[in-house]
């Protein structure tokens, strides 16, 4: 069982080789093993993944398994789960017993999928090291006085240390493309609506989706199959066929038109990561594709446009947290606005905070066209940029992150220099476009990913050109050291 | 950025900001609207802002059917007072 992808897990349960039951235990006893020192979880749900397990091998025994049926799963603790505390990595949401479950944990569930735990996340996934969670701080498997990115540093550091061989995740400005380069690992964020959000604790709902890291392009493309499609519980959810992704991962790439994104490359980039995504480029063109330079004028104004845009709808989407219904309630409130604002004031970490005052200000009268409205302006700018160089390309490409992952709390003092993480990752979900990291070398003993984005609905191309690298390389199979 | 301003605007979000905080947040929403600042340097004339991040999308609408069986008293388990399946609060009206 050790060392296997999720693809070659998935036959060793059909050929009988281990039950569900043996694999579960044996992943279990990693995660225990592991979070003294990584805190990658929140919750183990051992009992619980035990009982799945049982019943996914009675399913297997009848001739009924899926290739997810008996495959364990941990989940962001964003994502709603039945019966499951779910905590949005918040002491808002603290001992939270979610009464149903996400769309994408029903699915995933029905698929025979076996849930090990919740992963642990920066707080409301408003993040990018993981050091916001009320949990305490990820450490990253590749060296633990560093961090493993967030907001869905628990699932990226989780796969990274093998724990389990997939978790879901959610990006809305780099949360899952982030982490996953910070790790070694893979992450795609679909299109935007193409993963349902019902039950997916919303922070900025013109730009939350809901993806998944694992360690290869094969194994998401396998998992991604089960967990899009429409979803009339969300309304935003796009009514549109699933194509089979894992199909589509042998496609050639050869005539594949890929655009290097200049403006990725002009300052602040490490030289380390620029020489490993030059060198994947350089895999791609053996291959026959074709790359030339692309050119994004706005994609500078991404990070301005987002801190706007996203801490707007996060102001809203949190203003349901008010003590009253569920969540944290402050002692002995006086009256009606104490009990609000003092249950706030304590549920709220200081990020989050940070975003619900920026977010108001930039909403409120007198400054809604200033900033929000502007905001939005140039965000269309951004989405045209986009659509006019997928005129010329089929792919983008460039480094997900500007540094490797950095040591825990080096960039906490400034938010703005925390912010600047995101600097590649936030185009594409200011324009709803589909996204992947996966990892194309190692830099001074550290993961560097490859970003690849592309036109609306493409995952099939994005998911096939990472696997032809993956097929090429074997940067996506290195474990750190003490978890092979 | 001024401390008032840090006031209303935790008054508007309805939340207890610390002595210890205010600084703070005046600090970071200086900075954070410094950054902001550089939208201005977009020419955003005739551009519309983005309604959805799909083009021509719109949100749908669904039927106006009940979809969803009652079930207040699972839910308001979670809930931080509960009395006779209400939930509490402080006395709004004297």
């Amino acid at each position: 069982m050790k060392g296997r992808s999720l693809a070659e897990l998935s036959a060793g349960l059909r050929g009988r080789e281990f039950s569900s039951v043996e694999l579960t235990r044996h992943l279990l006893g990693r995660v225990a093993a592991a979070q003294p020192t990584l805190n990658a979880l929140v919750c183990i749900t051992a009992d619980l993944a035990l009982a799945q397990a049982q019943a996914a091998d009675r399913e297997i025994a009848a001739g009924r398994a899926g290739p997810l049926t008996g495959v364990p799963i941990i989940h962001k603790d964003i994502f709603c789960t039945d019966g499951v505390q779910t905590s949005c990595g918040s002491r808002m949401l603290a001992g939270f017993i979610a009464p149903y479950d996400a769309t994408v944990v029903a699915k995933l569930r029905s698929a025979g999928m076996v849930m090990l735990g919740k992963a642990n996340m920066d707080e409301f996934a408003m993040g990018s090291s993981n050091e916001t969670s009320f949990f305490g701080p990820v450490r990253n498997p590749w060296d633990l006085a560093r961090v493993p990115g967030g907001s869905s540093g628990g699932s990226a550091a989780a796969v990274a240390a093998r724990l389990a061989p997939a978790a879901t995740a959610t990006d809305t400005g780099g949360s899952i493309r982030q982490p996953a380069a910070l790790c070694g690992v893979t992450g795609i964020k679909p299109t935007y609506g193409r993963v349902s959000r019902y039950g997916m604790i919303a922070f900025a709902s013109s730009l939350d989706q809901g993806g998944i890291i694992t360690v290869s392009a094969e194994d998401a493309a396998i998992i991604l199959g089960a967990m899009a499609g429409f979803d009339p519980r969300d309304s935003t959810s796009v009514d549109r066929p699933v194509p089979d992704y894992r199909t589509a991962l042998d496609r050639p790439v050869a005539g594949l038109r890929i655009g290097l994104l200049k403006e990725f490359f002009e300052k602040g980039l490490e030289p380390d990561i620029e020489r490993h995504v030059r060198a994947a480029l350089e895999v791609y063109r053996r291959l026959g594709a074709v790359v030339k330079e692309v050119s994004l004028p706005s994609i500078g104004l991404s990070v301005p446009a987002y801190y706007v845009v996203a801490p707007a709808e996060c102001s809203s989407n949190l203003a349901r947290f008010d003590g009253v219904r569920f969540g944290h309630r402050c002692q002995d409130p006086r009256d009606l606005a104490d009990l609000y604002r003092r249950s706030r004031g304590e549920g709220f970490g200081a990020e989050v905070k940070r975003r619900i005052i920026t977010g108001t200000y930039v909403l409120s009268a007198g400054y809604y066209d200033a900033y929000y409205l502007k905001a939005q302006r140039v965000r269309q700018l951004i989405a045209t940029d986009f659509e006019r160089a997928f005129a010329e390309v089929d792919v983008i490409m460039g480094p997900t992150t500007p540094t490797t992952a950095f040591e825990l709390g080096a960039k906490t003092a400034d938010p703005v220099t925390m912010y600047l993480n995101d600097i590649y990752t936030i185009g594409a979900n200011l324009a709803g476009l589909p996204a992947m990291s996966i990892p194309c070398g190692f830099a001074a003993g550290l993961p560097v990913g490859l970003q690849l984005i592309g036109p609306h609905f493409s995952e099939e191309r994005l998911l096939g050109a990472a696997h032809a690298y993956q097929r090429e390389t074997d940067w996506h199979r290195r474990v750190p050291p003490g978890y092979e | 950025m001024q401390r008032a301003e840090i006031e209303t605007i935790a008054y508007l979000a309805r939340l207890d900001l610390t002595e210890a905080e205010i600084p703070v947040y005046q600090a970071s929403l200086a900075r954070i609207l410094e950054l902001a600042g550089e939208l201005n340097r977009a020419d955003v004339a005739g551009v519309a802002p983005m309604a959805h991040p799909l083009p021509g999308l719109a949100q749908r609408l669904r039927a106006d059917e009940v979809t969803e069986r009652d079930a207040h008293e699972r839910y308001q388990l979670n809930a931080p007072r509960v009395e006779a399946g209400l939930y509490l609060v402080p006395k709004v009206i004297e």
